[in-house]
């Protein structure tokens, strides 16, 4: 075994799925909703806080997995800014016939103007698709975490998570 | 120059410490050897981790003007540009100030002096380009100079994972990050985060020589075993101009083997560290810890520990005597909730070994 080994797996939607902060199938299909990719038990709860309707517990003590209440989540995208490890997405399956709109913190200059074309990135940062900025928000409450609406081909929206970016230097 | 309570270090355990300690009437000296209060606060440019009593989801250099502005409120003498370079018998501190020297007579001390970085060594280690992780992150958020354009990182504990993406953030390419460990060490999180961003992290590798001649131009990584032990003609060379260590840090703990304090051997909390009783208080009477130098954790903890040693310590010259036991209460609860999980077990093992051996 002393070959070419390959860097360290991103966590895979597999894992994801067994984690309280990720949603059902079926609540994915009902449109917008938060998808939290939190898997360990660290202690951190702002999410909980930042939610008007209550959709994400954590409770006592803080150490516990965040788990997403998928009945109350409207998918208004308010905890995406507020988690510190940027682990908090939203997908909306029922953006149009084709598409879905996936939302994601975006730390990097310069930011992509809305309706600009990108290339969309998975776990790895690799592209898996062209998509399009639908808005780019970042008002002063998100504290510095703009967040991208990306319309994506659909099959690809439980693995966009990003687009390439950022400052390129040299 | 007198103070009841002198405090060295003006991080976020120290600053806790002198607010807490002011609140309750105690007149204090805060000591900082920089320019600038607020020890690594001020280029901590992420959102904090924590519960919302400790300002999670403030960005750390935010966290770190509150509690400068709270100590400004509370009027409390601060020093800084000074060493405090020993401490004698019967709590005496020698300053080393802008001016000349000058001694300190106090009651009580807090030691927050914090950590320092570690390093490792390699054949081309001494090259320029090769530099603590740390000083990476003061070069981009406080000094806004890019080290390098091309990174190799090394350690993946939550210090690797953070500034790698704070490299990336400020327009470095990060061209791998490699962890002897068979398993990244900080949160996966901190590592999805630079994973998203394309940045391969190599676990099992570390990394084997820089080469240049003048400065870093390329470096070695190789396959370590299950020992750690490099495998040979496992080697991958690629080029590079700034390698960073993330490596761990150890307590500063000078001042506490001056005055005299007992030791434990606590590898789970970075090395020797001064014993402490739950109050913080060392084997010295009167002489406290907080923060990094009771043990590495980060800065949720080095708040509330300082929180709680400004409290003992203001409770022991009879201020606040009813108050105290309850805050002291809460302090103790919250600081336990920090320490649960995968992450903070060990620490709270570690920490209570630690308070076993300590005088009650």
């Amino acid at each position: 075994m002393n070959g070419e080994i390959a860097p360290t797996k991103a966590i895979t939607l597999e894992e994801l799925r067994n984690t309280p902060g990720f949603p059902s199938e079926k609540r994915l299909s009902l449109g917008r909703v938060a998808v939290i990719e939190c898997p360990e038990e660290i202690p951190c709860n702002p999410c909980e806080f930042a939610c008007p309707k209550e959709a994400i517990k954590i409770g006592q003590p803080i150490t516990n997995l965040p788990q997403l209440i998928e009945e109350r989540c409207d998918g208004c995208g308010i905890c995406i800014p507020s988690c510190p490890g940027l682990a908090i997405f939203v997908v909306d399956l029922t953006y149009s016939k084709t598409q879905a709109l996936v939302e994601f913190p975006h730390e990097f200059l310069p930011l992509p103007k809305d309706g600009q074309e990108v290339d969309a990135t998975d776990r790895h940062g690799k592209v898996l698709t062209k998509g399009e900025v639908v808005k780019v928000r970042n008002p002063k409450g998100y504290n510095s975490t703009p967040v991208i609406s990306l319309a994506v081909p659909r099959r690809y929206a439980n693995e966009v998570r990003g687009i390439l970016g950022g400052v390129r230097i040299g | 120059m007198d103070a009841e309570v002198a405090v060295v270090g003006a991080g976020p355990a120290g600053l806790s410490a002198s607010i807490e300690a002011a609140r309750l009437g105690a007149k204090i000296v805060l000591i900082d050897e920089n320019g600038k209060p607020g020890g690594q606060l001020f280029k901590q440019i992420h959102k904090f981790f924590g519960s919302m009593e400790h300002l999670a989801g403030l960005r750390g250099y935010d966290i770190g003007n509150k509690l400068w502005q709270r100590a400004m409120e509370l009027k409390i003498n601060v020093m800084l540009n000074t060493t405090v370079f020993g401490i004698f018998g019967d709590k005496t501190l020698g300053l080393l100030t802008t001016m000349g020297s000058e001694i300190l007579r106090a009651q009580r001390i807090i030691l927050a002096t914090g950590g320092s970085e570690n390093t490792i060594a390699f054949p081309g280690w001494t090259l320029p380009g090769v530099m603590g992780a740390g000083a990476a992150q003061t070069l981009i958020n406080v000094h806004r100079v890019l080290p390098g354009k091309r990174i190799l990182m090394v350690g993946s504990g939550n210090v690797g994972l953070i500034v790698s993406y704070q490299l990336l953030q400020a327009g470095a390419e990060v061209v791998a990050l490699v962890e002897a460990a068979p398993k990244i060490g900080g949160y996966r999180v901190h590592a999805a985060k630079i994973q998203r961003a394309g940045v391969p992290i190599m676990v099992s590798h570390t990394v084997k020589r820089a080469h240049g001649r003048d400065y870093v131009e390329a470096a070695t990584i190789v396959r370590v075993d299950d020992d750690l032990k490099m495998i040979p003609g496992t080697e991958k060379t690629f080029d590079v101009d700034t390698i960073c260590l993330a490596v761990g840090l150890t307590p500063l703990s000078e001042l506490a083997w001056m005055s005299g304090c007992k030791f434990i051997f606590v590898p789970t909390l970075g090395g020797h560290v001064p014993i402490h009783n739950e109050d913080l208080e060392t084997t010295v009477e009167g002489i406290y810890v907080a923060g990094d130098i009771a043990g590495i954790e980060e800065a949720s903890i080095a708040m509330e520990e300082g929180r709680l040693a400004g409290i003992a310590a203001a409770e022991s010259l009879g201020y606040a005597r009813e108050e105290a036991t309850k805050l002291k209460k809460e302090i103790k609860e919250r600081v336990q909730q920090l320490r649960r999980g995968p992450f903070g077990e060990d620490r709270y093992l570690a920490k209570q070994r630690i308070m076993k051996v300590a005088p009650r």
